[in-house]
Order: C-alpha cells, then sequence, then structure tokens
C-alpha cells in the first residue's frame, strides 16, 4: 500500500498538468433523480442520489470509495463518464474542465477515462465476439484500421492474460466469469485510457478469482502508469487496493483520508460502523458493539441536517439542525462529523478534541 | 498495491482442455442448429419452399390458363380428368387457379409485413434511443392507430384508396406499422439499458456506430420473429381484402377472391369451394409455426 508514488516515471504524453495537479478533482457533483411518487397524481420528488460529492485521485493512485448500496457511488461513476448528466458541480481532469468552453470535451475526457462494469454478462455485446467487443472503441472513437485493432485486441487479451487465438473468436456466453471480467478490462483498456473507473468490478466473482483480477489490475497499473477509482462496498478489497479512501453514505462523503489512517482509526461513527461489522478471522476480535441496523434512510427525503443522525447512537439535536461540513482534521484526513469540530454543540466535540491531542 | 499471493497467483487455464472445447459459433449458427433439430419446424418449412415453388412455377406446374373459362364445364368436381381439382363458377381449372393466386396471395402476405419491418423497425428504434421527447411523440401517434381494430383500419384505408393490389399492401402496411414500432421500441428499450450500451457510449463511438453494431443486433431477432407471424394474418387480412371486393380485382386469381367467387357455388360444390380456404390456412398455419420454431430457437437460455 504505497502512498502518493514519488516516481511518476510513467508521465503520459498527454499530461498536462504536471505530477502535481491531479488527474481527477470532483468539486460539488449533484445528481437528483426526479420520481413521481405517490400514484399517478403524486407529487414530484427527488432522489437525492449524489448530493455534493467532491474529491481528488492523485495521479498514479487508487482511490477507493466504499459505502452500503444505494448510498451513490455507481451513479458517482456514471457521473463522472457523463454516462448520466450531472445537474451540478465540475469534473476536472488533468486541469481541463469538462465541458467548459476552454476546457476538455465530454468525448475526450472518455477518450482518457474508461469504466469496468460489475456485472460482467450484461456488460458484454452477446452478439459480437471477443475480438471486435475489445476492437470496437479503437474502430468506432479512434478510426483505426480493422487490421490494427484486431492487432490491439490480440495484445490486450495477451495483457489480461487470455490465449487470443482461443479467445478473439468466441462469444461472452461461452466463458466464465473470471474471463468475462477480463475482457471488460481489456476493452476499458483498449482505448489507452489514463484513468479507469472499476464500479464494483471484482464483486460478483468468487473469492480466487477475484485475488487473480485484483493481481492482473495491480499489474496492469503498474506496467501502464493507470489511476484507478476503485467502488466497492468489500472494505477487505478497498484496504488492500487502495491509497486513499472515500466513505460515502446517502448521497455524500462522511469520511475521506488515507487508508491506513482510515482502517487505523476511523472518525466518523458510520465509518466506524463499516469497519466494526467486517467479519474478522480472529475469533479474539470479535464485534462486541451492536452492528448497525436497519436500511440507510430513503433518499427521497433524507433526514435534515447530518444524514447519518436516524442510525447514529451519539446524534443529538445540533446534528438534526445543521449539516456538518467535511472538514480536515489533519493528516490528510476530512471527516463529515459534528463531534469532530469543537464548538459545534456537540457535547462530546470537545472530548474529542482532547483526545486528538 | 501489494501482491496477493497464495493459491489464487496467476490466472490459470487448462488450455489444452480449452482448445479441445474450442468450437467457434456464431450466434445466428447456434440458431440454426438448433432450428435443423426442430422437426416440427424442418416439416413447416419444407412445406413453406413447395408452396413458393408452385407460385414461382406457377406457368410450368399449372395445368391450364387460370384466367380461360368455358361454359361447358362449369363446377365439375374433385377427381375430373384433366381438372383433378375440379373447375370453377365459370369453368376456370381451380388448381392452375390456385397454383397461380399463391403468387398474389403470397405477396400480398410479405410485401406489407416487409414495409411494416422497415418502416416499424426504424421508427421503434428512433423512439427507443432518442429520448423522451421523440419517444412520447412517436409512441402516442402509434396508440391512435391501435385505437382501430386492424381489419377495421384496413377495410377504411382501402375503401378510401379504392380497390386494387397496390392499395391491399399500402393499407396492410399501415396496419403492420404501429404494432412493428412497439415491438422494436419496447426491444430497444430493453436492450438499451444493459450495460454494454453504456460501456459502448462510454467508448466516445459515436452514436451511429452504437446503434448499427451494439443495439440492432440485439433487437433484429426479435423482430424477425414478430414479423413471421405477422405474414400469415397479413395474407389472412388481404384474402380477407380480396374476399370483399377491396383487394384484388378479378379476374385474376387470388385465394380471399376466389373464395368469395366459389362462395355461391357451395351447396352445388361444398369440397371445390373450401380449396382456397384450406391453400390460405396452410399457408398462415405455415408462417406461424416457423415463427414459434424462430422463437424457441432463438431463445437460448445462455449458461452465466
Amino acid at each position: 500500500m504505497t502512498a502518493l508514488r514519488p516516481d511518476l516515471r510513467a508521465l503520459d504524453a498527454r499530461d498536462r498538468g504536471g505530477p502535481a495537479q491531479p488527474l481527477l478533482l470532483v468539486h460539488d457533483l449533484k445528481k437528483h433523480f426526479p420520481t413521481r411518487g405517490g400514484g399517478f397524481f403524486g407529487a414530484r420528488e427527488t432522489v437525492q442520489a449524489v448530493d455534493g460529492v467532491s474529491f481528488a485521485v492523485a495521479k498514479g493512485t487508487t482511490l477507493g470509495i466504499v459505502g452500503e448500496s444505494g448510498c451513490g457511488k455507481s451513479t458517482t461513476a456514471r457521473l463522472l463518464l457523463h454516462l448520466i448528466e450531472p445537474d451540478a458541480g465540475d469534473i476536472i481532469f488533468d486541469g481541463d474542465a469538462v465541458g467548459a468552453p476552454d476546457g476538455i470535451s465530454v468525448r475526450d475526457l472518455r477518450l482518457q477515462m474508461q469504466m469496468v462494469f460489475q456485472d460482467s454478462y450484461s456488460s458484454l455485446n452477446p452478439r459480437a465476439t471477443i475480438g471486435d467487443i475489445i476492437a470496437f472503441g479503437p474502430r468506432t472513437a479512434k478510426r483505426v484500421s480493422a487490421g490494427a485493432a484486431r492487432e490491439r485486441a490480440d495484445r490486450l487479451l495477451e495483457q489480461v492474460g487470455l490465449r487470443p487465438s482461443l479467445f478473439a473468436r468466441r462469444y461472452p456466453h461461452e466463458l466464465s466469469g473470471g474471463q468475462r471480467q477480463r475482457i471488460n478490462i481489456a476493452r476499458a483498456l483498449a482505448l489507452e485510457p489514463r484513468l479507469v473507473v472499476l464500479d464494483e468490478a471484482v464483486s460478483a466473482l468468487d473469492k480466487s478469482v477475484e485475488a487473480q483480477i485484483l493481481n492482473l489490475l495491480a499489474d496492469l497499473r503498474r506496467d501502464l502508469g493507470l489511476t484507478y477509482l476503485f467502488i466497492s462496498h468489500d472494505l477487505n478489497v478497498v484496504r488492500h487496493v487502495s491509497d486513499r479512501v472515500v466513505v460515502m453514505y446517502l448521497g455524500r462523503i462522511v469520511e475521506a483520508g488515507e487508508v491506513a489512517a482510515i482502517f487505523r482509526r476511523p472518525r466518523h461513527p458510520y465509518t466506524q460502523a463499516l469497519l466494526r461489522a467486517m467479519p474478522s478471522m480472529d475469533p479474539d476480535r470479535r464485534t462486541e458493539t451492536p452492528p448497525l441496523t436497519g436500511d440507510p434512510p430513503n433518499p427521497i427525503n433524507p433526514p435534515s441536517g447530518c444524514r447519518f443522525r436516524t442510525r447514529c447512537a451519539f446524534a443529538e439535536s445540533v446534528c438534526e439542525r445543521v449539516s456538518p461540513r467535511l472538514d480536515p482534521i489533519g493528516g490528510d484526513h476530512d471527516v463529515a462529523c459534528h463531534m469532530m469540530v469543537p464548538g459545534s454543540g456537540h457535547s462530546r466535540a470537545v472530548e474529542q478534541q482532547a483526545a486528538n491531542d | 498495491m501489494a501482491e496477493i499471493t497464495a493459491a489464487a497467483g496467476a490466472p490459470q487455464f487448462d488450455e489444452a482442455q480449452e482448445a479441445r472445447e474450442f468450437e467457434p459459433r456464431g450466434y445466428w449458427a447456434t440458431v440454426g442448429a438448433r432450428l435443423r433439430r426442430d422437426r416440427t419446424t424442418m416439416a413447416v418449412g419444407l412445406i413453406m419452399v413447395l408452396i413458393i415453388a408452385l407460385a414461382v412455377f406457377a406457368p410450368w406446374v399449372a395445368t391450364h390458363d387460370p384466367l380461360q373459362g368455358s361454359v361447358l364445364r362449369r363446377l365439375k368436381p374433385i377427381g375430373t380428368p384433366g381438372f383433378f381439382l375440379g373447375t370453377d363458377e365459370t369453368g376456370r381449372d381451380i388448381w392452375s387457379r390456385l397454383v397461380y393466386g399463391g403468387r398474389l396471395s403470397l405477396i400480398c402476405g410479405i410485401t406489407p409485413v416487409l414495409g411494416a419491418t422497415c418502416l416499424g423497425g426504424f421508427l421503434g428504434l428512433l423512439a427507443g434511443i432518442g429520448g423522451r421527447l421523440i419517444n412520447t411523440l412517436i409512441m402516442r401517434v402509434v396508440d391512435v392507430f391501435y385505437a382501430f381494430p386492424s381489419v377495421l383500419l384496413a377495410i377504411a384505408i382501402c375503401g378510401v384508396l379504392g380497390a386494387g393490389i397496390g392499395n391491399t399492401l399500402l393499407s396492410l402496411t399501415v396496419v403492420f406499422t404501429p404494432p412493428m414500432v412497439r415491438v422494436t421500441e419496447s426491444l430497444t428499450t430493453q436492450v438499451r439499458s444493459r450495460d454494454f450500451v453504456e460501456a459502448a457510449r462510454a467508448s466516445a463511438a459515436p452514436m451511429l456506430a452504437i446503434i448499427r453494431q451494439q443495439v440492432l443486433p440485439n433487437v433484429l431477432g426479435g423482430m424477425l420473429v414478430y414479423a413471421t407471424s405477422l405474414v400469415s394474418i397479413s395474407i389472412i387480412l388481404s384474402a380477407g381484402l380480396s374476399f370483399l371486393g377491396l383487394g384484388v380485382t378479378p379476374p385474376h386469381p387470388e385465394w380471399g377472391l376466389m373464395l368469395n367467387a366459389l362462395r355461391q357455388a357451395i351447396f352445388v360444390s361444398p369440397v371445390v369451394a373450401a380449396l382456397p380456404g384450406v391453400a390460405i390456412v396452410i399457408t398462415s398455419l405455415c408462417f406461424n409455426l416457423l415463427s414459434d420454431g424462430l422463437r424457441s430457437a432463438m431463445d437460448i437460455k445462455l449458461p452465466s
């Protein structure tokens, strides 16, 4: 688990901002889906799927995004690639604002940012051969000739550990889940992206295959100088692959920081609960405090103030009134909790502060 | 990222076994193989080839001129020497008329469906992909057509335009386009929401390439099945229009028209009078069964 890698030897030829410029900067990203609640004449309501999310991904690193299902992780991924139009917020790729007049177009963004989907089956065209699936992007988006695209597909198959002679002419349904996920990765790499969004890319695989794919991803990152955005609900996997972690709850970020810091000393009650819920192999370290119960509240009408307060053991009246900001608490660690802010009005705020010093 | 060691290290495949099992076969090849194993569909297909061949080679198969009647040999029963299926009310050979009639009936069955598949398929694809406004626009117009029963709509259009084969084809195309739009639209919406279309969009590919290479191949199968089932309806409807005097004009042989003409002779020689009906039933049944066979052959449950 390396921190910011100092060498960054593979500064891409397309690099614009230099090593200090984060490859991806997301500021206050918002997406509210309109729905019609309560029958035909029901009032229009909005699902606040992603509500003001900001983070940065440094070049050559892996940012993990964790959270329960429905917290907006996958929506965030789709917003980044403009597969869904964001309502508000800025996406800045290597210093260039996406969609801005003097920035980078969505098309150019997609040429440098690719995505690997969770469902390895539904993300492959059942009527196309593996070779055609991988060659589709280069052929159509980059207008590479058929021969060159086939060659590139073969090379990519090799790179993801599949023999081109055996697989290029096969169809997706003839492959196993792990093989299909390798194809998905090869397809994502076909456009030679700099950033790959891995949306639950290993969640549907069994453990041994998952490990193989994670190793493959690590090798590819090293060999190609890639940057990853790794979205998962599996804390063990996120801890293993990430340099930094962002914890999301109901469309907002509750905690962000270096993976070691967050896993050693989580500060937000939600992160603490998540980590406690992680199954441990050590019987002496069994969970003693009860884990979170129930489902997250409905994102159509999220709780006022802090969104976690309905399930938080320390919730007080200030949590209901004021929405906590994601503020740094030192050491590249951000938390959105009143308990971390002295003078916030929370009875534990001072105590926590004292414990910090 | 640290390396995960232990048992699950580098990817390992039993390549020898993979090679043995390797037998690349495309989707349509698989469908073909499944069709060949389906006896009913193969038999139906054989009968259809026969019917089409008879219609195509009508001048060689027919024993008499289909338009040449004779007062002397009116309404001969089946088995009459020289007229083995008998003669109609003006003494024309039934077999020859059936064979020639097959030409018009098949054209009336297939052409409108082809037209509707092209037009309806295009509109359905557009509605499925073009976004909410275009979808509402197309689908609500289609709903208006749905308000009329298809037979009435065909009769109304033919009635306005006048009798004749061209108008029959036109009216049937209009009748079959709305259901084709609906089927294509629902297929397209299903395919569009699948991840591989999202992935194609994410690959910065132009929209036209995505439609052509990702969406269309996955929609075409369902459209084909539906179109085949429409052919039998089209044959029946066009026969119905001719029966009512709105389709093919006499003296041209067409099954619906023949049925109408022989109607008056139903008490004199009922078996002969029923023959065009039998031809209609067999042909439309064939198309229906073929559609069923195609549907089950294409419904490949993929192991996942």
